[in-house]
Formats: C-alpha cells, sequence, structure tokens
C-alpha cells in the first residue's frame, strides 16, 4: 500500500511538467471564480475571454515555434498594427473587397516576415536586434501608412473574424436553451479528442513504448472532455454561441500542433534549436528554417492583426502595442525554453490563457492595471523559476555550478554532465575550439561600454 | 634550501566511470625546465588541472607539496596567489581588449575602486619588453597573432609575481619563427630563477629546452629522464609514451576489401577566421569498401578540420581539391549534398556536435535521415520507433526505451546513439572521428565490434583517432598527418607506434 502510493506519488512528480501548466490554469480560474463571485464563468464572459485574447493566442502559436528555434521575435505587435493599417486602406482607399483585403493582408504580414527572416537566417543579424529593428520600422510604417489618423468603419463581413458569431440567429436563444452548433461542435471536438488519443494509446502499446497506467490514461482523458464540454455548456449558453475566430484558432492549433510534432519541418525546427551545430551536421538547412519560420510568423501576426482590427472595427497607430510582450510571456509559462530545443504550441496556448484569466479576472474585481502589471510579472517570473527548479530537480543537481576553468572552453554545464565532459575534454585532442571556428558566430560587440 | 619546488605525491584523479590519474608522482627541482610527455588522454592536462587548483582540493587523492609547504588550492587564484600560473593551450585573452587590459584582467592596477591606467599602461610596457614585445600597451589583443598573444599570456604570468609557470602546449599553434622566441624566453625566465613545466608534443622541442621529462601514460607515471646526463634520444621518448599491451583490446576482424569508394585529391583548406592561414594543406587520401583507413595525428595536426571540410565544407573557407566518388567527382558543397552521397560523419565532439540532447534517442537516431522516414513532408512517427528499437537492440544502447532523453546516457551509450544516426543513413562511408573518446573500456570493445561489422558490410571506413594503440587495433592501413600535411601511409603489416610517432612528429617538409 504504501509502495503503490509512493510508486503514484513520483509517477505524478514525473508527469508534474507536463499537467503543472493545465493545473495552474484551473487553479487561477478557480481562484477568480471564487474571488469574482461567480462573475468570471458567466457565458458573456467566457466568450469575452475568448475573443479578447485570440489575437495573442494567434500570437503565441508563431512565437513558441520562433523560440523553439532559439529565436525571439519583438516585432509581431508592431507587425499586426501595420497589417491591419494595409487593410484599412486597402479598402477604403484602394477599393478591395473584404475577401481580397484580408487575402492581400496576409500576404503583406508573410513578406514582412520575409524580409525580417532575410535579415536573420542568410546575413545572420540575430533575430532579437532585427525584430527590435522591425518593432520599430513597422510602428512607423503604421503611422506612415494611417496619416496618423485612424481608420475605421470596416465592411460587416470584415468585422465577423474578429467579432463574429458562427451562424447567429440559426438557434436563437430566445427559443433555444443552446446554441445548438456549438453544442455540436463541442461533442465532435470530444468524439476527434477521444479517437486521438485512444489511437496513439494503441499504437504506443503496439510498439512496445513505456506504456501509461490505464487509470491515469483515462483521467486524462476525462479530465480533457470535461474541459472541452465546460466551454462548450458556457459558450452554448451564452447569446452569440462560438465566436468564429474561436473556430480559426482551434483548427490552427489542431494544425500546428500536427506540424510541430510530425511534420519534417517542425522536427527540424526542434533540431535546430536543441543543438544548432548537431542539426546542421545532420544536413537540416537551418537557414531555410529560420528564414521560413519568420515567414510563418509574419503571417500569424498579420492574421492577429486582421483579428484585432475587425474586432474594433478601427485600426489605429498606437494597434498591437505590447502585444509581442503577452505572447513571448505565453510561450515561457508554457513551458517554452529560453536556450530552445523544448516548448509546446498547446503549451504556449495554456500560458496565453493563464494571461487572459489573469488579466480578466483582475478587472472583474476592479484591480487597477498598475497592480494587474505588477502580477502578471511574478506570475511570470515565477512560472519560469518553477519550471527552472523542476528540471533541476529531475535532472539531480542543486544548484548550478559556476564553471572555474580559466580556458574559453569553459562554460556551465549541469554537474552530471561534467565527469563526462572533463573527460573528453582530458583527451587535449585538437579541440573543437579550433573546429568550431567557422560555426560560432562571434558575439556582438563583445565589449559593454 | 630543498631541491624541490614541486612534489606532486600519489595524486589520483577519478571521473565517473573513468581513472584519470592514478598514483602521479611528480618531482620539479628549482630553477629547472621540467617537460611531460605523454599521449593524448594520458592525463596530462588533468594533473595541471589538480596542481592549478581547476580541480579544487578534495576532489582529488594525494599531496601537493610546493615549496616545501603542503598546499590545498580551492581554485585557481588561489594557486596563483602561491605563484603557480597555468597557461592554456587554448589562450584565455579577451579580444576587443588592450594588451595592457588583459595583462592585468582581474588583476586590476587600480586606486579606490578605479583603474589606474598610467601604471596600467607603464608597468604593461615594462612587461612587454621583458618578454621581447615591441608593441604599444594599448593594442588590442585581437589584432595581434597568435605567437605574440602567447608572449602576452607569459607577461601577464609575469605580473602576478609567478614563481613556477606551466605552459600547456605552447608552441602547438605557432610558426617556427615564433616557437624559437618562445623557446628561448623560457630559458631567459629560467635563468632568471622561474621554474618551468612544459606540456609539449614536440620532441626535438623537449631535448632543446628540458632538463627532466616525466613520461605520462594511462594516468600513471611512467619514467623521469634526465636529459642533462648522457643521451636521451626521441626514440626513448616515444618509447615510453606508446609502450603497452595492446593483446585483447581489439576484436579479431578478417578484412575483406573491395574496390576504391572514396579518393579525396589535393585538399588545401584555410582557417575560417585567418584566411591566409593553411589549415590543411594538399591531402591526398583514398579509402576502399571493407577497409578501415586510420588518420593518426597529433594536437592541432588538423584532422578534424580535414574531415569537417570533406563533409559539407562544415569546417573552413577557400577550399580547393576535389572528391571521387567511385571514381567520379562529386560536390559536398553542403552537409545534405555530403549526405546525399553517402557520406557521414560522426563527430569527436559528441555534446557540441553529435547530439541534441535534450531529445530522446528515437528523434536523434532519425535525424540525419528523417526523410527515409516521412511522406510528403509528414514522419511517420510509428516507423520511427520500430527503427530506432531495432539500433537500441543491435547497438545495446542502455536505455531503458527510445524515447530516453539522450543527455542522462553514458559516453558510450550516447556514441552509440550517434553511430546508430550514421547508420540509419545508410552511407558508403563512414568517417568516424575520435569514436571512442571519453568512453570506458568495455564500450569501446563494443564500438569496434560495431565498427568491424560496417566494414564487413562494404562500408568504407576513415577513423580518426589521437590513440595510436586503437589505429593499430583496428586499421587496415594508416595515414599520418602533421600540420596539415600527409606526411606518411602505412600499411597495418608494417606499422607500430615508433614509425607513426617518427611520422607524426615530422615537419611537412
Amino acid at each position: 500500500m504504501v509502495t503503490t502510493l509512493k510508486d503514484a506519488t513520483s509517477f505524478l512528480t514525473s508527469r508534474l511538467r507536463q499537467i503543472g501548466i493545465f493545473v495552474a490554469l484551473l487553479v487561477i480560474v478557480g481562484f477568480f471564480q471564487i474571488l469574482t463571485a461567480g462573475a468570471l464563468l458567466q457565458p458573456e464572459n467566457v466568450s469575452n475571454i475568448v475573443v479578447q485574447n485570440s489575437y495573442i493566442l494567434l500570437l503565441a502559436i508563431g512565437m513558441v515555434m520562433v523560440i523553439i528555434a532559439g529565436h525571439i521575435d519583438l516585432s509581431v505587435g508592431s507587425v499586426a498594427a501595420f497589417v491591419g493599417a494595409m487593410s484599412g486602406v486597402m479598402i477604403q482607399d484602394w477599393g478591395f473587397p473584404w475577401w481580397l483585403a484580408l487575402g492581400a493582408s496576409l500576404v503583406v504580414g508573410a513578406l514582412v516576415g520575409a524580409w525580417q527572416g532575410f535579415w536573420i537566417a542568410y546575413v545572420g543579424i540575430p533575430a532579437f536586434i532585427v525584430t527590435l529593428a522591425g518593432m520599430l520600422i513597422f510602428r512607423g510604417l503604421t503611422q506612415i501608412v494611417l496619416e496618423n489618423q485612424r481608420i475605421t468603419g470596416f465592411p460587416e463581413e470584415y468585422r465577423q473574424l474578429g467579432g463574429g458569431f458562427l451562424f447567429p440567429g440559426l438557434f436563437p436563444p430566445e427559443t433555444n436553451i443552446f446554441d445548438w452548433t456549438t453544442v455540436g461542435l463541442g461533442l465532435l471536438a470530444v468524439v476527434l479528442l477521444a479517437a486521438q488519443q485512444l489511437r496513439s494509446r494503441k499504437s504506443r502499446s503496439r510498439l512496445g513504448l513505456d506504456e501509461e497506467p490505464k487509470a491515469w490514461f483515462a483521467t486524462k482523458l476525462a479530465f480533457g472532455i470535461v474541459m472541452i464540454l465546460g466551454v462548450t455548456y458556457l459558450l452554448g449558453s451564452s447569446r452569440g454561441g462560438t465566436p468564429i475566430v474561436l473556430v480559426v484558432l482551434g483548427a490552427l492549433i489542431v494544425i500546428y500542433s500536427a506540424v510541430m510534432n510530425r511534420s519534417v519541418f517542425g522536427r527540424h525546427i526542434y533540431a535546430r534549436g536543441g543543438n544548432l551545430h548537431a542539426a546542421e551536421l545532420s544536413g537540416v538547412k537551418t537557414k531555410k528554417i529560420d528564414f521560413y519560420l519568420f515567414v510563418n510568423m509574419g503571417a500569424l501576426s498579420a492574421l492577429a492583426g486582421l483579428v484585432f482590427t475587425g474586432r474594433l472595427n478601427s485600426a489605429g497607430p498606437g494597434a498591437g502595442n505590447l502585444f509581442e510582450l503577452d505572447a513571448i510571456a505565453a510561450a515561457f509559462i508554457g513551458g517554452a525554453a529560453v536556450t530552445g530545443g523544448i516548448g509546446t504550441v498547446v503549451g504556449a496556448i495554456t500560458g496565453g490563457l493563464i494571461m487572459g484569466v489573469l488579466n480578466n479576472g483582475m478587472s472583474l474585481m476592479g484591480v487597477g492595471t498598475d497592480y494587474q502589471q505588477f502580477i502578471k510579472g511574478m506570475v511570470l517570473l515565477l512560472a519560469v523559476a518553477f519550471d527552472v527548479f523542476n528540471k533541476r530537480r529531475v535532472a539531480g543537481t542543486s544548484k548550478p555550478r559556476r564553471d572555474r576553468g580559466l580556458g574559453r572552453g569553459g562554460s556551465a554545464k549541469p554537474l552530471q554532465d561534467q565527469g563526462h565532459a572533463l573527460a573528453a575534454t582530458d583527451t587535449e585532442g585538437d579541440k573543437s575550439d579550433g573546429a568550431a571556428g567557422g560555426g560560432e558566430p562571434v558575439q556582438q560587440g563583445g565589449r559593454q561600454t | 634550501m630543498a631541491k624541490h619546488i614541486l612534489e606532486m605525491r600519489d595524486i589520483t584523479k577519478t571521473f565517473p566511470g573513468v581513472k584519470a590519474l592514478a598514483n602521479v608522482n611528480l618531482d620539479v627541482e628549482y630553477g629547472h625546465v621540467h617537460a611531460i610527455c605523454g599521449e593524448n588522454g594520458a592525463g596530462k592536462s588533468t594533473l595541471m588541472k589538480v596542481l592549478s587548483g581547476v580541480y579544487p582540493h578534495g576532489t582529488y587523492d594525494g599531496d601537493i607539496i610546493f615549496e616545501g609547504q603542503p598546499v590545498e588550492f580551492k581554485d585557481i587564484r588561489d594557486s596563483e596567489k602561491s605563484g603557480i600560473v597555468i597557461i592554456h593551450q587554448e589562450l584565455a585573452l579577451s579580444p576587443y581588449l588592450s594588451v595592457a587590459e588583459n595583462i592585468f584582467l582581474g588583476n586590476e592596477r587600480s586606486h579606490r575602486g578605479f583603474i589606474d591606467w598610467d601604471a596600467t599602461n607603464l608597468e604593461a610596457s615594462k612587461l612587454l619588453a621583458r618578454v621581447g614585445l615591441k608593441m604599444s600597451p594599448l593594442t588590442k589583443a585581437g589584432d595581434i597573432g597568435v605567437g605574440r598573444q602567447q608572449l602576452v599570456e607569459i607577461a601577464k604570468a609575469l605580473s602576478k609575481d609567478v614563481r613556477l609557470l606551466i605552459l600547456d602546449e605552447p608552441t602547438a599553434a605557432l610558426n617556427d619563427e615564433d616557437s624559437e622566441h618562445l623557446l628561448g624566453l623560457v630559458r631567459e625566465l629560467r635563468d632568471e630563477g622561474i621554474t618551468c613545466i612544459i606540456i609539449s608534443h614536440k620532441l626535438n622541442e623537449i631535448r632543446a629546452i628540458a632538463d627532466v621529462v616525466t613520461i605520462i601514460r594511462d594516468g600513471r607515471t611512467i619514467e623521469s629522464l634526465s636529459l642533462d646526463e648522457g643521451e636521451v634520444s626521441e626514440d626513448r621518448i616515444i618509447k615510453g609514451m606508446v609502450g603497452r599491451d595492446l593483446e585483447h583490446r581489439y576484436p579479431h576482424r578478417v578484412p575483406a576489401i573491395g574496390e576504391e569508394v572514396l579518393r579525396v585529391e589535393d585538399w588545401t583548406v584555410h582557417h575560417p577566421d585567418e584566411h591566409s592561414r593553411v589549415v590543411i594543406d594538399g591531402v591526398n587520401l583514398s579509402v576502399r569498401a571493407g577497409e578501415i583507413v586510420g588518420i593518426a595525428g597529433l594536437m592541432g595536426a588538423g584532422r578534424t578540420e580535414l574531415a569537417m571540410s570533406i563533409f559539407g565544407r562544415s569546417y573552413g573557407t577557400n577550399i580547393t581539391g576535389t572528391v571521387y566518388k567511385n571514381g567520379l567527382p562529386i560536390s559536398t558543397r553542403t552537409v545534405s549534398e555530403a549526405i546525399g552521397h553517402g557520406i557521414a560523419y560522426a563527430t569527436e565532439d559528441r555534446k557540441k556536435y553529435g547530439l541534441n540532447l535534450i531529445e530522446d534517442i528515437k528523434r536523434n537516431i532519425s535525424a540525419a535521415a528523417l526523410g527515409k522516414l516521412a511522406k510528403k513532408g509528414w514522419v511517420d512517427g510509428d516507423q520511427e520507433v520500430i527503427v530506432a528499437e531495432k539500433f537500441r537492440r543491435s547497438m545495446n544502447i542502455k536505455a531503458p526505451s527510445v524515447t530516453s532523453v539522450t543527455g542522462k546516457l553514458s559516453g558510450g551509450n550516447q556514441q552509440k546513439v550517434v553511430l546508430s544516426k550514421w547508420m540509419f543513413s545508410d552511407p558508403d562511408v563512414l568517417i568516424l572521428d575520435e569514436p571512442t573518446r571519453g568512453i570506458d573500456v568495455g564500450a569501446k570493445y563494443e564500438i569496434y565490434t560495431i565498427i568491424n561489422k560496417l566494414a564487413a558490410e562494404g562500408k568504407a571506413i576513415i577513423v580518426i583517432s589521437s590513440e595510436l594503440p586503437e589505429i593499430l587495433g583496428i586499421c587496415d592501413r594508416i595515414y599520418t598527418l602533421a600540420e596539415g600535411a600527409i606526411t606518411g601511409e602505412v600499411s597495418i603489416a608494417e606499422a607500430n607506434p615508433e614509425i607513426l610517432m617518427q611520422h607524426m612528429t615530422k615537419d611537412k617538409d
């Protein structure tokens, strides 16, 4: 009995990293549900949370991919604003129909991404610098394009993307308890999730991989189903039903999760972020990967910009301010590693939702933006600190070790690696230093004054 | 006054799974230049790290007695305070700082927290003059050549009131003129009463400068030879460095050698940063199907640079020469081209260049040939597991499952993952760079068995190794490399350690 309890505990702690973020989201939701006396999970408010955060979540998808590859993108807020402005110009000044404006805007976003990707991948300027420049460049272009004025009055169809609902009026709330479209979608999602989970479990056991205990699997699946049904119930009983942007977001989450897990492109992103040299020496075309990552990020920024513009029915010079920081925070709260190679799309989305619920809950409680900022900052710091501690505990090291070597080779490695690393270094062969000469980019401005 | 400035007694240092030093003794007399000699991996650098406090007291067994007093260094600062200064083979100057700033880095001439620039530059000029450098102390360290940088390092050591100066491979990267100058300086310092320990592979240098040479092999002191009295020939030193039992460490193999698979002609490579410096100089080599060809060379000979430049130009600039595969010239400009032509390169530094340590075994194994598992850009995850599982069994990778993270495996098992990765890419030519570096004896035997099996399947194999016994134990033919040029080609029948060492220490002209 004692041993099974111990086993169960150690099993749970080993999965802590995997489930911790979901648990954290639930705890935060519960916390605010109590503090706001049930206002948080009112159907209309849930609908609001989804729509309000949709553009951050869209950005978080692209951002986590960029971060997994070991880069960062500071320009997404400015790019979103620029594309929103361009779409306004296309519609108002150039007379584009709404559908053409949407399509052309996505292309503009991809081109912006290609511009930044070019500097990062092929010129070799760190993404931090290129996108910091991009942040200024595209903010400036937004203001130039808008001539520092606001464009409003977007066509109805355009605005659907940000503020519309799926099949409104099909099941009017006056005569229906639920929006049956939403219920149908929710049930479909449950069936798809269950089918996918069962299939993957079956193939794992067929391949003889480490099997999860049945109870654990069942709990996880039940948890997922309850979550979907809960959201379905809430949205189904809200006035509008399913926001269109949620459908777009859901589809993108599924597609990008598959890309990251199962496509060659996605796997090369993880390889590039995990160990650039090893990836290059395995024939991964890392420059191409970097380039397309930023093209993708540009297109997603464009989409976020369209959603935002559509929701506000306005393209302004200050739109999208600080979006980049929310998206980056979402990715890191969701478990992405600063050094690259680690992270998931679902994690980033959950991280984004945590930020969103925090925002919304605190607003409902009437907490001022001053405290909101403070608390969000603390949450980001603690989430990443938790991750770092957890990793260290799993690795069996207690504190970071400062490498005392004089030579350049000195780098802080986790303790467990020291033995091998030193044993390897001791052979004093013509060390990698010489061989690395070409590969390692010289640190920009090694001397800071 | 005691005769010995330094006595190291029964020094033993173990790393997990490896005994790097076993009861090493070292006595250095006042005013001597004391050379330490040994093969790569013999334990020379480890011994010097113990002495200088890189490995602090308590992480090793044994006693160090310096100037008659037992010492227990906690770190490098501690040993420097006592007057022991080590200059590493990889120079540690900051390229963006001036020479004067470098000399006093961490030891600044300051007054109440503010740098006294006049004192800094004045003292730096004096120190520079003492090591024979005529240059402004304001020159950036990155703007001077390696030879001068080495002298700046010595000036830095002198600024710390050095009593015992340790030079680790000081001339490895220097040309003859700079080497000559440096050795002259070491002689002068000795006459001024600074004792010197010098680690070097260059036997002619040792004979020219050292008073005593201590030979270390397999983490043990073999002998100390006095060079003052009587003739100690280079051959005598070589014998001490390499003489060991080669039996039973290498699996038996009957070679079945076929047609030539890969030939490299006139391969010349320049340094990636210093474009005028030739790193690989007109190399010609070939390897046949089923043949294991060794490349032997000392530190700095350019072995890894040669291999990486062939493999997708991963090293160097301004590369000229031709690679032939099955008699036809091929292009290996990018790594994917090289892999496409059936060439694989397993790196000497698996942690830095070989593996994604935060990723699991299966994803590392599939990394170089993911396309084989994919249809239209989508990876077949099930097939990937099956492939990885096959390698886990056939290569005897000791891990609970193929989803185990590679960073947590032992060196030997990591190496097996690297080899699996390249075997899965199904190459015709495998270049194995230090395939057994940093792994224990048992795992080495397994790796050798795998190499033999690959050769038996008709793969052409090139093994780069700094361990002569390994080269002699598994290869059919051996090239020796010195200063970027092939200095000899020896068939296994005529090869022995002495002959190889002679070729490896030979000047290229």
